[in-house]
């Protein structure tokens, strides 16, 4: 009856959505030792009313946060040009500014609003692109990450991922015996975070399923650990058949079809394979150390898992048509919660070097080679998601007693933090692209 | 009375054994075979079986209220899920009121300290509640009497980030169902 009644509040409180005040803030704490220099121009506004977001603003701190750029500040502009004819490219060469981006907003039928975005190269005077996107009046800001995206493509040859989402967990200490999980969602940047579940009980282990539009999570809610399946678009929530022990780690296939997950209803923790369709379970790991963490490979052919088999926690991939098991890393006594980037080639993981102490790190293998790179320098950070466009890795770390979320580029020249506004923040996951 | 306490030391020597022979690799098999042989080696921790720190000690009936002294929180090492002998006599003495009470049922709630990644730290968390039900069983608790449940490091008793707080983070905690 108590599970019934707290399975209706959260419900509830999904239906809600309450949305929260924008808990997460980015700044970028090291940067690329040559940003480009680039004038994120304000955009004009024929709309005839004031606009609620302001889309040169968000574009310029997109690119900024991805360390890639440097944007120049608005106050140093010298004027604030909306068409070509405008730009006085003499002025921005003098700035040094390799480019400059203008817009403006303009009123469609149905009461939409279009933004038209132009990407200018200063030296060569020369329009790199000119384009426009259609959004709700409300939707300007994901307008901008749009906007910031395709600059970002332009410029980089990378695909931008301004427009994916992430969500966390948070807790807060209410009293001594009291606890408030939270499961978060929000842009890239933190920004429109909402709550898709609240629980007096933890809440672990979100993941995105490969298509965006699902969340995998586990709960205590009924006081024992069980995964649930959360539709975004609905809030629809079904709980997957729990058994005696641990039921933990979800990942999703690629093809969306299977979790792979941990449960140790045979007296210890092993991974298996759950057919979402046919509600078939398969064992995939049968050994007496600790199986955890399992992680699809984008090919959907492998498994990469932790495990303690060798005497302490190492990550190793199990191909799954043949069931050969290989080990995958050898340096450091502590590596656990792989993540492949979306190409196999990069493992990212939690990572402790042999002989360095207590230190905690994201490091990256490369699998090609087998070089092996510490990222961070904290030393107590874990839980590494890796952003679509393999890119950066975001983590969660602590600042002071607290923990927030951190990111750094996979090749370890860029760093920012995303302190919290409240409680304890950790386990992000990086959406997929998302439509 | 003496000869049945014997016996039991073998047997928790014999699971120290077995936990020690999962978690770590070679020479504490070796040590704990002994130890189920019955002699007493100083340096594996076999050897003071005679002591009884708890407040409850020996085969008396324990009643609800020997409970009360008993101690209900048990501490690891760092990525181990061996109980430390500290925690042995409680431990017979809560098995005892089991076997006793058939009625009587406790969970086991197992935690890790906040190093290392969540997951496994939820296994190591069951690892140690499994270790802790074991060695209830074994003294006379029936497997039915007890439920395990491993929170891993979502639930720390204290919430600093230091050697200290950690040491007291690496526990089970003993909770009575019913009495």
């Amino acid at each position: 009856m108590v599970i019934i009644k707290r399975y209706c509040v959260a419900l509830l409180l999904m239906c809600v959505a309450v949305v929260a005040r924008a808990e997460l803030v980015v700044e970028v704490t090291q940067g690329v030792e040559a940003p480009t220099a680039i004038a994120v121009v304000p955009f004009g506004n024929e709309t005839g009313g004031a606009l609620t977001d302001d889309v040169a603003a968000i574009v310029q701190q997109d690119l900024q946060r991805s360390g890639f750029f440097e944007p120049m500040p608005r106050d140093n502009m010298l004027g604030f040009p909306v068409r070509r004819d405008e730009i006085f490219f003499r002025d921005w060469r003098i700035a040094k500014m390799d480019y400059v981006v203008i817009g403006q907003a303009r009123p469609v039928a149905g009461g939409e609003v279009s933004l038209r975005f132009e990407l200018h190269d200063v030296l060569r005077e020369q329009a790199l692109l000119s384009e426009q996107v259609t959004v709700a009046r409300d939707g300007l800001r994901d307008g901008a990450h749009f906007i910031a995206d395709r600059l970002f493509e332009r410029l980089t040859g990378l695909k931008g991922a301004f427009s994916t989402k992430i969500v966390y967990v948070t807790a807060e200490q209410l009293s001594a015996q009291r606890q408030r999980f939270r499961l978060q969602l929000a842009d890239w940047d933190g920004a429109r975070s909402t709550t898709i579940l609240e629980s007096a009980e933890p809440i672990m282990s979100p993941v995105w399923s490969m298509d965006g539009s699902k969340l995998a999570y586990v709960s205590f809610e009924t006081g024992k650990p069980a995964i649930y399946v959360q539709y975004l678009a609905t809030g629809r929530r079904e709980r997957i058949q729990s058994f005696p022990g641990l039921n933990g780690a979800p990942s999703w296939s690629p093809d969306g079809n299977s979790l792979a997950l941990v449960l140790s209803r045979d007296g210890n923790p092993e991974i298996y394979v759950l057919d979402l369709l046919t509600k078939k379970l398969q064992r995939i790991t049968r050994h007496y150390g600790i199986d955890t963490e399992p992680s699809w490979a984008p090919d959907g052919q492998s498994l990469t898992f932790t495990s303690d088999r060798g005497g302490q926690p190492q990550i190793y991939r199990l191909d799954l048509a043949s069931r050969k098991l290989e080990r995958l890393t050898f340096e450091g006594n502590y590596n656990a919660r792989g993540r492949l980037t979306q190409d196999g080639r990069f493992l990212a993981m939690v990572h402790r070097s042999s002989g360095g102490g207590n230190g905690f790190d994201i490091a990256v293998q490369d699998l090609k080679t087998g070089r092996l790179d510490i990222l961070t320098r904290s030393g107590m950070v874990e839980s590494p998601s890796i952003a679509p466009n393999g890119s950066v890795v975001i983590y969660a770390t602590q600042e002071g007693t607290r923990g927030v979320l951190s990111a750094v580029s996979l090749d370890g020249r860029v760093e920012f933090r995303m302190p919290a506004g409240s409680g304890d923040v950790r386990e992000p996951a990086w959406s997929p692209y998302l439509r | 009375m003496r000869v049945s306490k014997l016996t039991k030391s073998a047997v928790i020597a014999a699971i120290m054994a077995m936990a020690a022979g999962c978690s770590t690799t070679s020479t504490t098999t070796d040590g704990g075979a002994a130890g189920v042989g019955g002699s007493a080696q100083a340096g594996n921790g076999t050897n003071s079986y005679g002591v009884s720190g708890g407040a409850v000690s020996g085969g008396a009936v324990v009643t609800a209220e020997d409970l009360k002294q008993l101690r209900t929180v048990f501490y690891f090492d760092f990525d181990r899920a061996v109980v430390r002998q500290e925690g042995f006599t409680d431990l017979e003495a809560h098995a005892r009121y089991l076997a006793q009470n058939p009625a009587a049922s406790v969970r086991l709630e197992g935690h890790a300290d906040e190093r290392g990644t969540r997951e496994y730290n939820i296994a190591l968390g069951e690892r140690r509640a499994q270790s802790v039900e074991r060695l209830l069983v074994v003294n006379g608790a029936s497997a039915n009497q007890v439920e395990t449940v491993s929170y891993g490091e979502e639930k720390p008793a204290v919430l600093g980030h230091d050697a200290t707080s950690w040491s007291q983070n690496r526990r089970v905690e003993l909770k009575y169902l019913s009495k």
